[in-house]
């Protein structure tokens, strides 16, 4: 294994020179191009410091490492440039408003990130002595008992590590709780053709099998459809609320009393909570279990993809079936509840979803925005969500379709379609000539059943000025998606790249860095 | 309240805009049955900076922290060094801020570094690919398991004894529900693990066998017969790897013929963290790839000509393939796998490979120490960084006097194996470079004084 010793050369393959004049280093100004670590690192360069080992005799038996790895090191200073250098390549929150609907990218406060780097949360160990870890558990158990009230629901499980985990933790309950009560026959889970794709692959994977429940021409669940659908043979519903339209569905309570009867159990897809905190509970809608994601109501940094957090609130019916661990309280000592001390209390739980107890740094992030906002403040954050999204839907509703506009206010997010773009035009060109104007695009084709779906949620976190200027931005776009300019056709023309060749990635997959080909020599 | 930037004035002007009369007309869709009146009762209400903080801080200090004692606890989670440029970059808002690279065009930045960290997890888990990340090695490891029973279409998973206890425990939990039957035994202080015994376990029925590697008890062992085992049985072996630090001195799983490689990456980067956030590593062959569940980033050019990162191979994925995907990951741990590759990056093969030493000379000076306390015997043959103790006697209450004097001795099997009383004794102990000459001097005298 060699890794590039010679330095990065950037390659200028830019075509179209009349309008590209290109520089000899591939930069232009202060958006500079960047090698990879195994085009610029050595094998022998580090920027790390380690004690020198003390003489020892190796324990490996023959299983020492001999060959190369192949592994790239930089010192520190380059280390640093060479990151902050592709930050700069990203969009980010920070930089602007960033409508991605159904994800809920709102500020990230910095005192969270403060919190959780303090040592006493960030350096503990999971498997300390439990008392050393009281703060720890007073954590959990203070953010559970924030989940549960704002939920109006009787549990939570604070472990599974994202939203689609939580969607699993829920489904696992109510299968768990089918097989106690002799049911194991109910197989079906009804999930709105609207639902996100986790909802389906969640259910598959439990094992149940998933049909499809049409949306009605208001853009809500098909209530008769559903109740229909009911029988034996159904173990319940996996539903959205608010949907994935950005409505609210005002039948689920109605739809909730029909499962119950029809002894199912009624899942809600809690990733659009940050629509109603403070205004609704879900508990007093019927729910038997709702995933939060920590990521998206309560703040904690997307970082990219991640780390989420998917507590799961539970109704009293499924409490029972919750997985382990979790933190119960006795006299003012917090206990872990884990296998060993389960009991016959909850000898029902389905098991053990992760490694450790759940995702602690969210936590106390999650905790610290919580405190910060407060039970008015929480409220406050959810009427401004859905404030600023109606704002945005009646602001564009002239220039863009709005298939859903006319049936009344949406909740935290504005529906857009296709319908009003010149022929030739697609929402991905609105999409990619919304970069050009400087912000992110919003959630496009999602859902999936509104034709060229324009999905914008602007979160409560965007003053007034910053929406007027992005509706500004959208509507300059929109107007010229209707007019037919070409130019839009082959937008961003200022991003760091231009379109990127999607089909070609996905035919020749190239994974992982590979050593180039040495050049041959030219002949003579 | 101060992250909320509209004022009474603006929430007027555009509910006039909207053509609302207050914010409940935004609220109608809700049944009245169902509306709250005002904030949910029996919670406080907002509070300054200061006082969250004070909140926080005083929560915080209820713990004991690693790095103020002399410390020692592994199993499955490790403390390292983490240098201040890592914690440093992956603040930078463009990458703490951003989602999900979905508009590659601005999201190069996580893009190039997620390409990179795949390279890096390949490169160091011996395998030809790898994906931009699972939420940690527990749900990686059960991940392996259904994508050997996609490739195989068989149901029987041989699990080692040496497997972490929890990753049992979670492979237990999801095989229930996707009908997968297991075999496993507890791990025993006597032998040199149970690498050899599994291969009668393996047959024409065989989905996969699943080893650690070091395994919980620490111990290393050769993979290469099993993976032989099980290839002539057209069956797979998924190796799981705790402390990914370990692969900068042992072979790695794949140059032994293991299918898949999975991994907790915590130790590189992320810290301790009471167990979360962490992050998984998922490696495999390459002709496994349409197999592998969550996000994949590959190489492509744009319009322009100029190389470019995209995701790809999206039709595994649940956004595209719904109720027939590979899994239903979506948020996986990218920051978490941004901190790992930064931290890779920083070591390079030479640090890794003196970080690994100077891990292994501090674990085998520790060993010796310890195997001289009176009573005290070491179990491991071979070992990494991590070792495991036979104290004579019920290790946990011993950890619990330890930790009372100051000490946080290691995790003992009492607590990761309750009502396995053959494994009672045990004591796993992991000895980083984080672990000073004092640090185990204090741990052998006061492990001599609780002993005695």
């Amino acid at each position: 294994m060699s890794i590039n010793q010679s330095g990065w050369r950037p390659e200028m393959t830019v075509k179209g020179t009349d309008t590209a004049a290109p520089t000899f280093t591939g930069n232009k100004a202060l958006m500079l191009e960047e090698a990879l670590i195994f085009e610029i690192g050595s094998s022998e360069t580090t920027g790390v410091e380690v004690a020198e080992p003390v003489a020892a005799t190796s324990r490996f038996g023959d299983l020492a490492r001999t060959a190369p790895i192949g592994l790239p090191g930089l010192s520190e200073p380059e280390t640093v440039r060479h990151y902050t250098r592709l930050s700069r390549q990203n969009y980010a929150i920070d930089l602007g408003l960033f409508p991605l609907g159904s994800c809920t990218m709102k500020h990230n406060p910095r005192l969270n990130e403060k919190m959780a780097r303090l040592s006493g949360f960030a350096d503990v160990h999971p498997l300390q002595p439990i008392d050393t870890v009281q703060g720890a558990l007073g954590v959990i158990h203070q953010l559970a008992h924030w989940l549960v009230t704002l939920t109006g629901m009787h549990s939570v499980a604070m472990s599974p590590k994202a939203g689609a985990h939580g969607e699993l933790c829920g489904i696992l309950a109510i299968k768990a709780a089918l097989e106690a009560k002799g049911e194991g026959q109910r197989r079906i889970i009804l999930v709105p053709e609207s639902a996100h794709g986790t909802n389906p692959a969640t259910a598959a994977f439990a094992g149940f099998a998933v049909e499809d429940i049409p949306a009605t021409a208001d853009g809500r669940v098909d209530t008769n459809a559903l109740i229909a659908r009911l029988g034996p043979d159904v173990a319940g519903v996996m539903i959205t609320n608010p949907n994935t339209c950005g409505l609210f569905e005002r039948d689920l309570k109605t739809i909730s009393d029909a499962v119950h009867a029809a002894g199912g159990y009624v899942y809600c897809d809690g990733a659009n909570f940050n629509a109603i905190v403070g205004r609704v509970r879900p508990g007093d809608l019927g729910v038997d279990a709702m995933h939060i994601n920590l990521h998206k109501t309560f703040s904690t940094p997307h970082g990219g993809g991640g780390p989420g957090s998917g507590p799961v609130v539970f109704s009293e019916r499924l409490t029972a079936f919750a997985p382990l661990p979790f933190v119960e309280e006795q006299d003012g000592r917090f206990e872990l509840v884990e296998e060993e001390n389960a009991g016959e209390h909850h000898a029902q739980s389905f098991g053990r979803m992760v490694a450790f107890h759940g995702q602690m740094g969210m936590f106390t992030r999650a905790l610290t925005y919580i405190l910060s906002h407060g039970a008015d403040g929480l409220r406050q954050v959810a009427e401004d969500a859905v404030l600023n999204a109606n704002y945005v839907l009646r602001s564009l509703e002239d220039v863009l379709d709005a298939p859903f506009g006319k049936a009344g206010p949406c909740m935290h997010e504005a529906l857009f379609s296709d319908a009003n773009l010149a022929d030739g035009f697609s929402t991905l060109d609105v999409a990619k000539g919304l970069i050009d104007e400087g912000f992110h695009p919003m959630t496009v084709y999602f859902p999936l059943v509104v034709h060229g779906a324009m999905l914008v949620e602007p979160t409560e976190t965007e003053s007034k000025a910053a929406l007027d200027q992005f509706i500004g931005a959208l509507r300059s776009v929109a107007e010229r998606a209707k007019a037919g300019d070409a130019g839009l056709k082959s937008a961003p023309h200022f991003a760091p790249r231009a379109r990127l060749d999607e089909t070609l990635a996905a035919r020749k997959p190239k994974l992982v860095w590979k050593e180039p080909a040495p050049v041959a020599q030219a002949a003579e | 309240m101060r992250y909320l930037p509209l004022t009474e004035h603006d929430r007027r002007d555009m509910l006039s805009v909207i053509g609302a009369g207050s914010i409940d007309d935004l609220f109608v869709d809700v049944p009245e049955a169902a509306r709250l009146d005002g904030p949910v009762r029996d919670l406080p209400n907002h509070a300054s900076e200061l006082s969250v903080e004070r909140h926080m801080t005083a929560l915080a200090r209820k713990n004991t922290v690693a790095g103020e004692v002399p410390f020692f606890l592994g199993a499955g989670a490790y403390r390292h060094h983490v240098p201040a440029s890592v914690d440093h970059l992956i603040q930078r808002g463009e990458f703490l801020t951003a989602y999900t690279p979905y508009q590659p065009e601005i999201a190069q930045g996580t893009l190039q570094m997620l390409f990179e960290f795949q390279t890096q997890v390949a490169r160091l888990l011996g395998t030809d690919v790898a994906n931009a990340s699972m939420y940690d090695g527990s749900t990686a490891c059960w991940e392996a398991i259904g994508m050997a029973r996609r490739i195989t279409k068989r149901g029987e998973v041989v699990l080692s004894s040496g497997l972490h206890p929890h990753y049992v425990s979670v492979a237990q939990t999801m095989a229930k529900y996707t009908g997968d039957q297991l075999v496993y035994s507890t791990p025993n202080l006597d032998d040199a693990g149970d690498f050899a015994s599994l291969l009668d376990y393996v047959d024409g029925d065989t989905s996969c066998v699943v080893v650690q590697y070091p395994d919980i008890l620490g111990r290393i062992a050769d993979l290469k017969p099993l993976a032989d085992a099980c290839h002539a049985n057209k069956a797979l072996l998924i190796a799981v790897v705790t402390e990914p630090v370990a692969l900068g001195a042992i072979r790695s799983p794949g140059e032994m013929d293991a299918d898949i490689v999975v991994g907790e990456g915590q130790s590189l980067g992320v810290g301790l963290q009471f167990g979360g956030p962490y992050v998984g590593l998922f490696g495999c062959k390459e002709k496994y790839v349409r197999q592998m569940p969550g996000r994949l980033c590959g190489e492509t050019v744009d319009a322009d000509g100029r190389r470019g990162f995209v995701l790809t191979l999206s039709t595994r994925e649940q956004h595209i393939r719904r109720e027939k995907a590979t899994s239903n990951i979506c948020t996986n741990s990218g920051l978490c796998a941004l901190a790992f590759s930064i931290h890779m990056t920083l070591l390079g093969e030479a640090g890794l490979r003196q970080l690994a030493a100077t891990n292994h000379a501090n674990a085998v000076a520790a060993a010796e120490r310890l195997a001289q306390v009176p009573g005290v015997n070491l179990v491991n043959d071979t070992f990494f960084n991590e070792f495991t103790l036979d104290l004579g006697r019920e290790a946990r209450p011993i950890v619990r006097a330890l930790a009372e004097r100051g000490v946080l001795a290691g995790v003992s099997l009492g607590r990761l194996y309750p009502g396995e009383d053959e494994l009672a004794n045990g004591l796993i102990v992991a000895v980083t470079e984080t672990v000073t000459r004092e640090d185990i001097d204090a741990l052998a005298t006061a492990l001599e004084e609780v002993l005695a």
